[in-house]
């Protein structure tokens, strides 16, 4: 997010149209961390990224484990192709910073510089935010939480001081939703993993604004692999919100995350990610919650940046009257591919889910909708709705539907919605008949697309929305 | 004073078979001020002449002029069109889901007249419209023609005009599957625009229904793409009375 999306008004026609056709957040710092660090992955690597957080032992076995596990997973052969990523060549940990600050003042000017630009000192001082997060690289730089959120028990630290400081909770809930073999990626995760966020909200508390959490990826052929990990205790609430951003280099990166959500009876957590890598990162990424009884879980997915994102936000449906609700929005322009979807599985009665996919392709861009709902037996009077639409800009371009379904049990309510629709001729010409150039016109009709979506995402992410459409527009008129 | 001036117009639509001549030679002249009615039978090339002029992708102009004030209307873009002063209320106006009526509105306007309109009088000036259109104010909210009803579309068609307040008008059979009480509220929007601006206007119709409340100052029979008889408000009486027949018979390459 840039400063300039906190105030929007200010922002005058020019300097919109003098922003456009860039990737706005492509710079990069100079990265003497990132240079000197190591390429390649082995038990060495694993043993020092585990030794420099001075972590417990059992941390250090289960990420030899994950490792083990790593070496026997096979890659995914379905989704994006992936065959551009050659884990030897990734700098799996790169160090930033030697400690964390908790004011910006604090902060290594490079990085300091990299946060004001994506203008979140603002965000913070303006108390759009409950708490704030930025990672930079391997590690979180800069940490703070409202104080009065600290005082009613919230817990909102990185991952790294939550493993440290919370051992018991950690250890109690670490990797018990994804479990390091669940695949590929999540062994991957599990090895190496740093930073992160680490919530926990106790009984009853409600976190009425979001925390928030922002990734920064600097060094070429970096790995970004957080691990996050979100406790909602019975009837509380929280919104987590978190944005990606990472500069243009001419050789990939990966960003491997794993998040693990546990809402117990009858709390709410709400999860938005607005992902806008630049286009040399593959973003492949396990994230899952479950949901106990009466609890209610959101994942509010935007995809808008990345070569490669294959990332299916899942939700277990443990607990009577459960409710689970995926909103996700993609959008794919020149040379990438967005494979996203959701997973809903259905493990006890009374269960609700909802999938709610938009995307948009446009030069060339590929959007794959992929989704799997799962009815367990047992789970009877459950009920499933998927609505999933796709836009395409042009003719060049590709969008694909897999609705996976899976009923154990006879009564439950089934629905399934796909469209996919093409901008027409009639619409552009009604638009620019109106005094709308092109490009306006073309914006109008995507973002009129996706605002059933837009509007759930908080203010200043729905504006920065707008704002990458009429980026990704800019490109799309010949 | 500033006129639309078309000159021996061809123009031909894009089909599966290639492009097919509709228009054949069309000369007009309609100054500010002044009302136009073109009426003909259907597929005698009305609406295509309607889609031409606004520079719809699908029509092929082959030869011929249109100008607006001197400028020529054809080497310009279709919002280049929008901006210089010409308006097209469609027959079938189409959807846009997601974007609100009041956002479209405001959005044109700003392109239009080249700035944002003022926020206090917008408002206003847009509730005002909508009133007088019998339009519920909860309109401003809909979508762009998504699940408007004939009559709604029409109206919406018409509030934009008086809005955007364009120098020349086009009023593609915008009296077509509206009710009475719908024809006469349209109407009413029409000739206030032609009171308070010194609006032209092309009104294109099948039916003599709409120019017992829009007088018009002209009358053209329009048939097989071209323009058959001229004449005052009387040619439209009389049209009322005979139908297109005598014409039809002339021309039997006139498709229904």
């Amino acid at each position: 997010m840039s400063a300039e999306t906190q105030a929007p008004e200010q922002r005058s026609d020019d300097e919109i149209i003098a922003s456009i056709g860039s990737y706005e957040y492509g710079w990069h710092d100079s990265d003497a961390a990132g240079m000197s660090a190591q390429r390649g992955l082995s038990e060495e690597v694993v043993r020092n990224i585990s030794a420099l957080k001075s972590e417990p032992e059992w941390m250090l076995n289960q990420r030899l484990k994950a490792l083990r596990l790593f070496g026997k997973k096979p890659m995914p052969s379905w989704g994006s192709d992936l065959s551009g990523i050659h884990f030897d060549k990734i700098k799996y940990f790169v160090r930033s910073t030697e400690k964390q600050a908790t004011s910006w003042e604090d902060l290594p000017d490079d990085i300091k510089n990299t946060y004001d630009k994506l203008g979140i000192p603002e965000a913070e001082k303006q108390r759009l935010v409950a708490g704030v997060a930025a990672q930079y690289e391997s590690e979180v730089v800069y940490h703070q939480i409202r104080e009065d959120l600290e005082e009613q028990g919230v817990i909102f630290v990185d991952t790294d001081t939550g493993l440290r400081d919370y051992p018991e909770l950690f250890q109690e809930y670490f990797g018990t939703v994804i479990p390091a073999g669940d695949n590929k990626f999540s062994a991957l995760n599990s090895a190496v993993w740093s930073g992160g966020s680490f919530v926990y909200v106790p009984p009853g508390v409600h976190v009425e604004i979001p925390l928030q959490a922002y990734f920064r990826i600097n060094t070429e052929n970096m790995g970004q692999f957080e691990r996050t990990l979100i406790i909602a205790d019975e009837g509380s609430y929280v919104h987590y919100v978190e944005g990606c951003t990472a500069p243009i280099y001419t050789s990939d990166s990966l960003h491997s995350a794993v998040v693990e959500i546990i809402v117990k009876k009858n709390a709410r957590v709400r999860y938005t990610t607005i992902q806008n890598w630049s286009n040399n990162v593959y973003n492949l990424v396990t994230k899952r919650a479950t949901a106990a009884e009466g609890a209610q879980m959101e994942w509010v997915d935007g995809n808008i940046g990345s070569k490669v994102t294959m990332k299916y936000p899942a939700i277990y449906l443990l607990g009577e009257h459960a409710r689970g609700e995926t909103l996700s929005i993609a959008f794919a322009g020149e040379g990438q591919h967005q494979d996203a979807g959701a997973k809903m599985v259905h493990a006890a009665p009374n269960t609700s889910s909802s999938i709610v996919s938009k995307s948009v392709a446009r030069g060339g861009g590929r959007t794959s909708y992929r989704g799997l709902v799962q009815v367990l037996e047992g789970a009877s009077h459950s009920a499933s709705n998927v609505l999933c639409d796709a836009l395409l800009v042009d003719q060049i371009s590709r969008s694909d539907t897999y609705p996976y379904v899976d009923v154990r049990e006879d009564d439950v309510s089934m629905g399934h919605e796909a469209t996919v629709s093409r901008v027409s001729e009639d619409q552009l010409f009604y638009l620019m008949s109106r005094g709308m150039e092109e490009t306006e016109a073309m914006a109008m009709i995507v973002r009129g697309f996706v605002e059933p979506i837009a509007r759930e995402l908080p203010m200043e992410y729905a504006l920065e929305l707008n704002r990458l459409i009429e980026l990704q527009m800019e490109g799309s008129v010949g | 004073m500033p006129t639309l001036e078309i000159r021996d117009l061809h123009v031909s639509v894009e089909t599966k078979e290639g492009p097919k001549p509709i228009l054949r030679g069309v000369d007009l002249t309609i100054a500010s001020g002044e009302t136009h009615a073109i009426m003909g039978p259907n597929g005698s090339g009305k609406s295509t002449l309607a889609s031409a002029l606004a520079g719809h992708p699908k029509y092929t102009v082959t030869s011929g002029t249109a100008t607006l004030d001197g400028e020529d209307l054809l080497a310009m873009s279709v919002d280049e069109r929008a901006r210089a002063g010409l308006f097209l209320a469609m027959q079938y106006p189409v959807e846009v889901s997601g974007v609100s009526v009041a956002n479209f509105l405001r959005t044109a306007k700003t392109a239009i007249s080249g700035e944002a309109p003022a926020l206090r009088t917008w408002g206003k000036e847009v509730r005002g419209a909508m009133e007088n259109l019998r339009m519920d104010p909860a309109f401003a909210e809909r979508s762009v023609n998504e699940g408007f009803s004939g009559g709604e579309k029409k109206r919406h068609e018409i509030l934009q005009m008086e809005l955007f307040k364009p120098r020349f008008a086009i009023l593609d059979e915008t009296d077509s599957g509206l009710d009475v009480d719908a024809l006469r509220v349209v109407s009413e929007g029409v000739n206030r625009a032609k009171e308070e601006t010194d609006i032209g206007i092309l009104l294109i119709t099948h039916y003599t229904r709409i120019l017992r409340y829009i007088k018009p100052d002209f009358v053209h029979v329009f048939v097989d793409g071209k323009i058959a008889e001229e004449g005052g408000s009387e040619l439209a009486d009389r049209l009322e009375e005979e139908g297109y027949d005598k014409y039809l018979g002339a021309n039997k390459s006139v498709s229904a």
